[in-house]
């Protein structure tokens, strides 16, 4: 590696040291910082939404009347197994569900007081990579084989901010530096295939902020990364949302890396948000059944050796079909008769932002 | 390299130690890159570099490091399914490259894998009977009734129903499937299994099924593993060794509790801090090691300690030569025989807190609250009342009779160990065969 036109990576501390207030104290002014000219309570307003695909054994309702926001600089987690409709539920806001099948059949979605499910097709496509842009979890299908990583990254200036050619190129170069790659400038030329799958992942995080978007989407962005790698990219999205005061829908199956990247975290099964929180509140007292299982399964690298973990009997089901009432009873071990019968509202817990759907745990339940 | 008088260092083979299962010395794997007209070879990938170490007989063995640093290949050499470039692999002191065709494969009767990916791994013309049957068939273990009792036997073991022996493969979920390969593996009666990222395709849920379900195999019958994989966490909980490799060598080997509480090796901690903890206030305090660049072409490794060109302690100690020059052998640390690194500065490694210091194993375990846990108890208890109840109710009427030994109820009991019934669940199978009724239109 040559030192000279390295700068980030330079620059980059070989071991992080932030004390816990400094971090939360960046991140809350980060947050406050992002409001500038907002037009809405929050960046992004998803009521009601369901999403549903025809297929020929049925309909499959893979999202089903989710509601939640994202603040302002905020970034929120989605977590769950596969298959519970987190990575649907991106799709839906992006409009990028494929239509057929899929379709969204009913909410609205509101991004900075725009009503997405109202634009026009292309209107849409003006504000899809320029507002909000996107990371994908496998970098190598996500990037195009047989262009350029300069091109496929000035595209988006291009068509979106309308840069003269060499402005655009001053813009690549320091896109591509910001995000940690050496040598920027002789990288433009170079394809895909000769970069590593970190690297790749820091070309698509370089062509999500292209255009400065207020909210990016974020799905399993390190699940294909080793952990040493996984932790670079996340130490670089969660720095870049800092600086930038950027969003960050981050949707992930890893409850640690929800843990230390969200501030706060929706926990999604069989296509139904089934509790919501700030990370402290979530991962301190959860409030849902299903979260308790989720934590329990999980062998922790800090904890002591223990011979067998609690788990969640069964499997998720099918969303062609999805259990009546509260989606969860079939697997959960204190169901009672009106588990069965009678779905559970998200109501508020502990605090007014700690929501949870189910019956136990409501006041008057019989784990309250 | 100096290609002068220097005599090749003659191969020191330890004597077999009988509390050793299998013994690995100074193994290497070697894959050549050809190239040009004549194809010869331009050079070789040193998937495995060296590397000496021993399975002790009903251990779990964890090796653990990230893509391509060879642990899989070792897993694969340890087996003889590659064979080695140098160095030698004994199986209960027999050097396996010395054995014969026939010799081997009688060998392989008590050696067995489980792979990664449980869609690749099972034919999917095969049901599942002819799946477990065909390692009985070919040790000649049993026939007929015998073998279909066998084959039934091994699905209640690993917890699915033996109804489904004439089902296919695409019929079951990821977990079932992989307890197919488990009930296959053991078919045979190993005494070692190399598991091969047994749990990494799987969800986080099935994965706590699949490890509480290799956990009480271990434990019943006796068996020694080698479990590879990539997730520290999970590699903790369930070895009691743990090897860490880099770029085709171990870097670090000891009991999880001394290893991964003061590690000697700086990769081993720059490892650690990279692994995310399912608690924020635990991963607001960690600090992350950054390892610069990526991991260097395991074609030309790194002169000296290959992990140099990387490592925050080298930056830190002012860049030592020895590092650049020296490769390091596996050095007890801090006088712990069991425990070893291979790092010429492990002792300064050890006076920081670098990797470690939000790793605090007094936080309380978050997840099921007390009260739910005394509410399941509570109910557990009552449900148990009632059967005693109704037990001696029954024994009134008529004299007790059960078909289930008091050992099968208590492995039904425990929670990873149901019998996975795919009819009443929701699995793909039914996804499967309404598709196949759609499509060919019955």
């Amino acid at each position: 590696m040559t030192g000279s036109e390295d700068v980030s990576l330079a620059d980059a501390p070989t071991i992080v040291e932030l004390s816990p207030e400094d971090v939360l104290r960046a991140r809350g002014e980060a947050i406050a910082n992002a409001g500038m000219g907002r037009k809405a309570d929050h960046l992004l307003e998803v009521r009601g939404l369901s999403t549903h695909f025809s297929t020929p054994d049925g309909v499959v309702q893979a999202v089903g009347d989710v509601s939640f926001d994202v603040g302002y600089g905020e970034t929120l987690g989605l977590v769950g197994e596969s298959g519970c409709g987190k990575s649907v539920t991106a799709l839906s806001i992006a409009r990028l569900v494929p239509d057929p099948p899929g379709k969204i059949v009913a909410g609205s979605i509101t991004f900075d007081g725009i009503d997405l499910l109202k634009l026009s097709v292309e209107d849409m496509r003006k504000l899809r990579g320029k507002e909000i842009g996107f990371i994908f979890q496998d970098p190598l299908t996500s990037l195009n084989p047989t262009l350029t990583i300069g091109y496929q990254i000035g595209e988006a200036i291009k068509e979106h901010m309308g840069l003269p050619d060499k402005a655009a190129k001053d813009r690549i170069v320091e896109l591509l530096s910001k995000v940690g790659i050496p040598r920027a400038k002789d990288r433009l030329k170079d394809y895909p295939f000769q970069f590593s799958g970190g690297m790749r992942q820091r070309v698509m995080i370089a062509i999500a902020l292209s255009c400065d978007p207020k909210l990016i989407l974020a799905d399993e962005p390190t699940t294909a990364l080793d952990v040493t790698i996984q932790a670079q990219i996340l130490e670089l999205i969660q720095k870049l949302s800092t600086e930038f005061g950027t969003a960050v829908l981050l949707i992930t199956h890893d409850l640690g890396i929800a843990a230390g990247m969200c501030d706060r975290v929706n926990v999604m099964y069989a296509g139904r948000i089934v509790e919501t929180g700030s990370v402290d509140e979530l991962f301190e007292a959860p409030r849902m059944p299903y979260a308790w299982g989720l934590l329990d399964s999980l062998p922790r690298i800090d904890d002591v050796r223990g011979d067998r973990l609690r788990t969640i009997e069964g499997l998720p089901p099918l969303l062609i079909d999805p259990p009546v009432a509260c989606r969860f009873n079939p697997r959960c071990a204190y169901t009672r008769d009106i588990c069965r019968t009678e779905e559970p509202e998200l109501t508020v817990r502990d605090s007014p932002g700690h929501l949870a759907r189910c019956w136990a745990t409501e006041p008057g339940g019989w784990i309250a | 390299m100096t290609a002068t008088a220097v005599p090749p260092p003659v191969p020191v083979v330890r004597p077999h130690d009988k509390a050793n299962i299998v013994e690995v010395d100074e193994l290497k794997v070697h894959f050549p890159i050809r190239g040009g007209v004549f194809r010869s070879q331009k050079g070789a990938v040193k998937a495995v570099d060296g590397v000496t170490f021993e399975v002790r007989r009903g251990e779990t063995l964890g090796l653990v490091g990230e893509s391509g640093c060879g642990k899989s290949t070792i897993g694969r050499a340890m087996i003889r399914l590659r064979i080695p470039t140098e160095g030698s692999v004994r199986f209960d002191g027999q050097d396996l490259s010395l054995l014969s065709t026939k010799e081997l494969r009688r060998m392989r009767r008590r050696m067995q894998i489980i792979f990664q990916d449980p869609y690749g791994s099972l034919d999917p013309r095969m049901t599942v009977s002819a799946i477990i049957a065909e390692p009985i068939e070919t040790h000649n273990l049993a026939k007929g009734d015998a073998k279909q009792e066998r084959i039934a036997e091994l699905l209640r073991l690993v917890g699915l129903d033996p109804m489904y022996v004439n089902r296919y493969p695409h019929e079951f979920s990821g977990g079932q499937r992989q307890r197919i390969g488990v009930a296959r593996a053991l078919a045979v009666e190993p005494e070692f299994i190399v598991c091969d990222e047994p749990i990494s395709a799987l969800d986080v849920s099935i994965q706590a099924q699949v490890l509480n379900l290799l956990t009480d195999l271990k434990r019943r019958l006796g068996l020694t593993y080698l479990f590879v994989a990539h997730d520290l966490s999970v590699v903790k909980h369930i070895s009691d060794r743990v090897a860490v490799m880099y770029l085709g060598r171990v870097v670090e080997v000891g009991p999880p509790d001394i290893l991964y509480a003061a590690p000697g090796h700086p990769y081993t901690r720059a490892l650690l801090s990279a692994v995310p903890v399912p608690d924020p206030v635990a991963e607001r305090k960690r600090r992350r090691v950054i390892l610069k660049g990526d991991v260097p072409s395991p074609v030309n490794p790194p002169p000296g300690c290959r992990f140099h060109t990387r490592c925050w302690l080298y930056e830190r100690l002012g860049q030592p030569e020895n590092c650049r020059t020296d490769d390091p052998m596996l050095q007890p640390v801090a006088g712990v025989e069991d425990h070893r690194a291979a790092c010429h500065y492990a002792d300064e490694a050890l006076k920081t807190d670098v990797g470690i210091a939000h790793l605090d194993d007094t936080l309380v375990r978050r997840g099921t609250p007390p009260a739910a846990l005394a509410s399941l108890a509570a109910a557990r208890a009552a449900a148990a009342d009632d059967a005693v109840a109704a037990a001696a109710a029954e024994e009134l009427e008529a004299p007790a009779f059960s078909d289930m030994s008091p050992d099968t109820a208590a492995i039904e009991a425990s929670d990873g160990l149901q019998t996975q019934d795919p009819t009443n669940q929701n699995t793909p199978s039914k996804r499967a065969d309404r598709w196949r009724r759609g499509r060919f239109g019955r």
